[in-house]
């Protein structure tokens, strides 16, 4: 059995499953359930000034009868008093000392409340803190979460100001709302925080009642943006999780990757591309604490098969493997095959390469099955059959280089290599 | 007990004649269905429905949630959709050729999606075609069944007036008065034929005989085309001794009854035999199990592979207890009394495969008999011999002889559905009706659209 124990930053968890700032982690009944069903870690809801929520306050994409494929909100940060919430971090702490307790804070904007709020959550015996530079609703209008992650240099002094009080160890939690993540992590690197964490919740609008007209969640007949998470935001995350992991700064530290992950090959994903724990909200709130299960066996039976005996053993291996579209080997080249007796005839690859790429297959017509096979020569190893085929392993694409050599773009214009395929 | 009628409580027939096809439940059930459909491209089962419904087109709109959209591509296609999403053997046709079959795993119920979208269509009465204005044109057709409503549906979508003869009191044909009662109800086939008639311009005369209240020669004269689209007649007569005793029935007269009384007055014997073993044997079968019957036996010349109704149908019949003894041909009726007494059968063998391909049944000269009081035949409809050799209409034993274009040999007279076919299933004859009308309007030089 493989280790899947985790170190982040001197934080030991059993695992490295981390619940993500968010509800199931924003009272001493929840989180106590957390860690009965095993999770490793949580991010207390985020802690600042007093606020008041609206009603109501999340909307979904629902996918070909899949529920919350994607999933928005528009609440603001913890709306309990401040001295319940400590009071219970400290219970929940001595209680299962085992796990990682890490605090969520946004204040307001200025030193004197971010520092004297990092004095009251040390006081619990957390053992790390997280900024909250993230959230893109709601708090934005007045100056905070996003605002602060969009805005290097604001975040930068934020971090200053944090870094001169704390002593346990902080982790900046980045906004995906911006061109590139980069910017503000290199600015909190500098100021010095401890690790990043990323991504928090993407503005967005899910949708539009089409009796009403106004646009999901609704609050009395008004919506505002909300921030976009679950399933469907992985890739996105994905991406921006690799910038960060393959910049020459923001590399140096830690990072807790977020964003739609609900199983264990989402965050080994995370991990292979360079994320040491991972933090999950969506798929908690959509299926409850028990997925943790299968999250930790899951990690564990890959772990064996692959040989890896502790989590360090393949984080970051994947890094190295998302390149530059200039380095990319020319010569390498897929060709579609379609295996005969496993094709159910749906004629879903015929279409889609007819329509939409390369006319690269033939339709033998039956009734009621049509016959489909590759044109080998017109086939440009696009996938886009592959990915659309019903049956698993029907569709393979396999290797017929053009050349043995690696050529890549540059050297391939050097060359005056034909440029034209069809 | 031998033949008698109000044999059950009226529960007990309510729960026997129930709907055998349960709709879904919620919208929800329908889409996780309709989710499931893997949305073929020239789909199998579209290529495998005779009247060519886009099927995964409509259940891609089910999906979507545009139900409107969804039931107008089936009803362009097929006009009585709804019917159809009751009564077609699936099996054999698109469900049969749905590609999950070839995954082993369950095929789309889209007989079932189908008529989730359709009912709702009736049930909320929307008016999904709009017909041309008209053009002045009149067509006669004969017979309100699945094929004369079809045709004539799709000849007022395109701006013709039509006129239908039916000698019954009730539309629908053999969908109202054949097929059975578990599978539509009568008040579903009056609201379907109502439905149909919806559209406007047609027009259907009831009561009205082909050959007895109307000729031929005046629908020629009256009108600028005709369809007939009669269906076939009584079923065959066995030919062997004892067929006139009291309690030896015709399986169609015998659903007939069922499909136009109440139940409780249907008259059953105890110990029932049914000749055959195509569908009308086996709705004989169940529906005489269902009024109640002891014991009723299915009896067939030629073995199970042979058989030409399909394993659905056939494993009704088991379940609803019906006994089968497969190689056995009905030689003599005997009676006591003047009343069916006995049913002596001879053993069949089957021979090697003939030319064309089919083994025929030979007598082993061996003979058994059985103890029935009550003999229900349904080895084969007859066509209606008499009304098509008096007009002077090409046919082979009744059945009309239609050219490529679905005209008979009488100019301007055309043809379609069970008439010509010998009785398939109301899918065929809606596909006909469709055919026939398209060639009508060609004919009457109308451009043909099924919008
Ligand atoms: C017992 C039984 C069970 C069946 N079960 C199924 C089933 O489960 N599924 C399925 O798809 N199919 C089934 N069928 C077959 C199906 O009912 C027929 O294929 C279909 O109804 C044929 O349609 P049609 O319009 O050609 O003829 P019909 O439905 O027979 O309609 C003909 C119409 O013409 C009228 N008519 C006849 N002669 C005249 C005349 N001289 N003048 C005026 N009107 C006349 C008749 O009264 C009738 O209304 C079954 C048939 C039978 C007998
Ligand atoms: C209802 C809700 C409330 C959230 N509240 C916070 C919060 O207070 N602080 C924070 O840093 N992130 C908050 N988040 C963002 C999550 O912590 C997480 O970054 C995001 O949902 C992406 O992860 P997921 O795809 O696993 O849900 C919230 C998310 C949701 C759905
Ligand atoms: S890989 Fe692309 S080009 Fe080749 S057959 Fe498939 S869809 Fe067509
Ligand atoms: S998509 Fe796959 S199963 Fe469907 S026709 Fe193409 S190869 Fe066959
Ligand atoms: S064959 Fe089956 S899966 Fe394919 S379109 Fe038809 S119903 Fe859908």
């Amino acid at each position: 059995m493989a280790d899947i124990s985790s170190n982040f930053l001197g934080i030991k968890s059993p695992n490295p499953f981390w619940l993500a700032s968010a509800p199931p982690t924003d009272k001493k009944y929840n989180v106590l359930r957390a860690f009965e069903a095993g999770w490793g870690g949580v991010v207390w809801k985020t802690l600042g000034s007093q606020v008041k929520n609206v009603s109501s306050r999340y909307s979904a994409v629902d996918f070909n009868g899949s529920r919350l494929m994607g999933f928005n909100n528009i609440e603001l940060i913890s709306d309990r008093p401040l001295d319940i919430n400590l009071k219970e971090i400290e219970e929940c702490i001595k209680l299962f000392p085992d796990r990682a307790m890490i605090v969520s804070l946004m204040a307001d904007n200025d030193k004197k409340s971010w520092q004297e709020l990092i004095k009251k959550v040390e006081d619990t015996g957390a053992h790390g803190l997280e900024l909250n530079f993230g959230c893109p609703h709601g708090m934005t209008e007045r100056g905070m979460g996003a605002s602060v992650g969009q805005d290097p240099e604001i975040a930068c002094m934020v971090v200053e100001w944090v870094m001169e009080t704390a002593t346990i160890p902080v982790i900046t939690k980045l906004t995906p709302n911006v061109h590139s993540v980069v910017p503000t992590g290199r600015s909190v690197v500098k100021a010095g925080t401890h690790a990043l964490s990323l991504i928090n919740t993407i503005q967005s609008v899910t949708g539009i009642d089409l009796d009403t007209l106004v646009p999901n969640p609704n609050v009395g007949g008004k919506s505002v943006f909300g921030g976009y998470c679950g399933p469907a935001v992985k890739p996105i995350a994905l991406k921006m999780l690799t910038t960060i992991a393959q910049d020459e700064l923001t590399k140096k530290v830690p990072i807790s990757g977020i964003g739609g992950i609900g199983t264990w090959k989402d965050a080994v994903e995370f991990m292979l591309l360079g994320a040491s724990n991972v933090q999950v909200c969506t798929a908690a709130m959509k299926h409850g604490f028990r997925i943790i299960e299968d999250m930790c066996e899951g990690m564990n039976n890959w772990m064996d098969e692959k040989g890896f005996k502790t989590i360090d053993d393949f984080i970051g291996k994947s890094v190295e493997n998302i390149t530059h579209w200039e380095d990319l080997d020319i010569n390498f080249h897929v060709i579609a095959n379609i295996n005969q007796d496993k094709c159910i005839h749906c004629g879903l690859c015929y279409i889609a390469c007819e329509d939409a790429s390369h006319q690269s297959i033939n339709l033998d017509f039956g009734k009621p099955y049509n016959k489909y096979t590759i044109k080998d020569e017109e086939c440009v190893g696009c996938n886009l059959c592959k990915l659309v085929c019903p049956v698993e392993d029907c569709i393979t694409m396999e290797v017929h280089r053009k050349g043995e050599e690696y050529v890549n773009w540059k050297d391939w214009q050097d060359k005056g290599l034909p440029l034209n395929d069809h | 007990m031998n033949i008698t009628n109000n044999r059950l409580s009226k529960e007990q027939y309510e729960q026997n004649f129930a709907d055998i096809h349960p709709p879904f439940e919620n919208k929800t059930a329908a889409q996780v269905e309709a989710n499931r459909c893997l949305f073929c491209y020239d789909a199998p089962c579209t290529k495998s429905c005779p009247t060519d419904i886009d099927v995964p087109k409509f259940i891609k709109q089910i999906s979507t949630d545009n139900i409107k959209g969804s039931a107008h591509t089936i009803l362009s296609s097929n006009i009585m959709g709804a019917g159809c999403s009751k009564v077609c053997p699936v099996e054999k046709l698109c469900e049969g050729a749905c590609v999950y079959n070839l995954l082993e795993e369950e095929p789309i119920s889209i007989a079932k999606l189908q008529r989730y979208s359709t009912q709702k269509a009736m049930e909320n009465n929307w008016q999904l075609f709009q017909r041309k204005p008209s053009n002045g044109k009149k067509v006669a057709i004969v017979g309100a069944g699945p094929a004369g409503l079809s045709c004539a549906h799709v000849l007022s979508r395109n701006g013709v007036d039509v006129t239908i003869y039916e000698k019954e009191s009730k539309g629908g044909g053999l969908m109202t008065y054949g097929i059975a009662a578990y599978k539509v109800t009568p008040k579903f086939c009056e609201d379907e034929v109502n439905y149909i008639l919806s559209i406007g311009g047609i027009e259907i005369k009831y009561n009205q005989e082909l050959g007895k209240n109307i000729l031929m020669g005046e629908l020629q004269k009256n009108y600028d085309a005709v369809f007939l689209g009669i269906g076939v007649g009584v079923a065959r007569r066995l030919g062997i001794p004892g067929e006139s005793f009291e309690g030896v029935e015709d399986a169609i007269s015998f659903i007939y009854n069922i499909r136009d009384k109440n139940y409780s007055l249907i008259p059953i014997g105890d110990k029932v035999a049914v000749i055959g073993m195509g569908m009308t044997a086996i709705d004989a079968a169940t529906q005489a199990k269902r009024l109640g019957a002891k014991k009723v036996t299915l009896v067939y010349r030629r073995t199970e592979a042979e058989k030409p109704c399909t394993d659905v149908e056939l494993d009704i019949a088991k379940l609803d207890g019906c006994e089968i003894i497969w190689l056995a041909a009905p030689k003599e009726i005997k009676g006591e009394n003047g009343k069916v007494a006995q049913l002596i059968c001879s053993k069949m063998m089957l021979s090697e495969t003939d030319t064309n391909g089919r083994k025929t049944p030979i007598d082993t000269g061996e003979i058994f008999s059985l103890d029935v009081d009550m003999i229900i035949k349904a080895a084969g409809q007859i066509p209606f011999e008499e009304l098509v050799d008096m007009n002077k209409m090409e046919n082979k034993n009744g059945k009309l002889i239609i050219d490529t274009n679905y005209s008979t040999n009488i100019k301007g007279v055309f043809a379609g559905g069970d008439a010509v076919n010998g009785g398939k299933e109301v899918v065929d004859a809606v596909q006909a009706g469709k055919d026939g009308a398209s060639s009508i309007l060609e004919y009457l030089n109308l451009t043909f659209n099924l919008i």
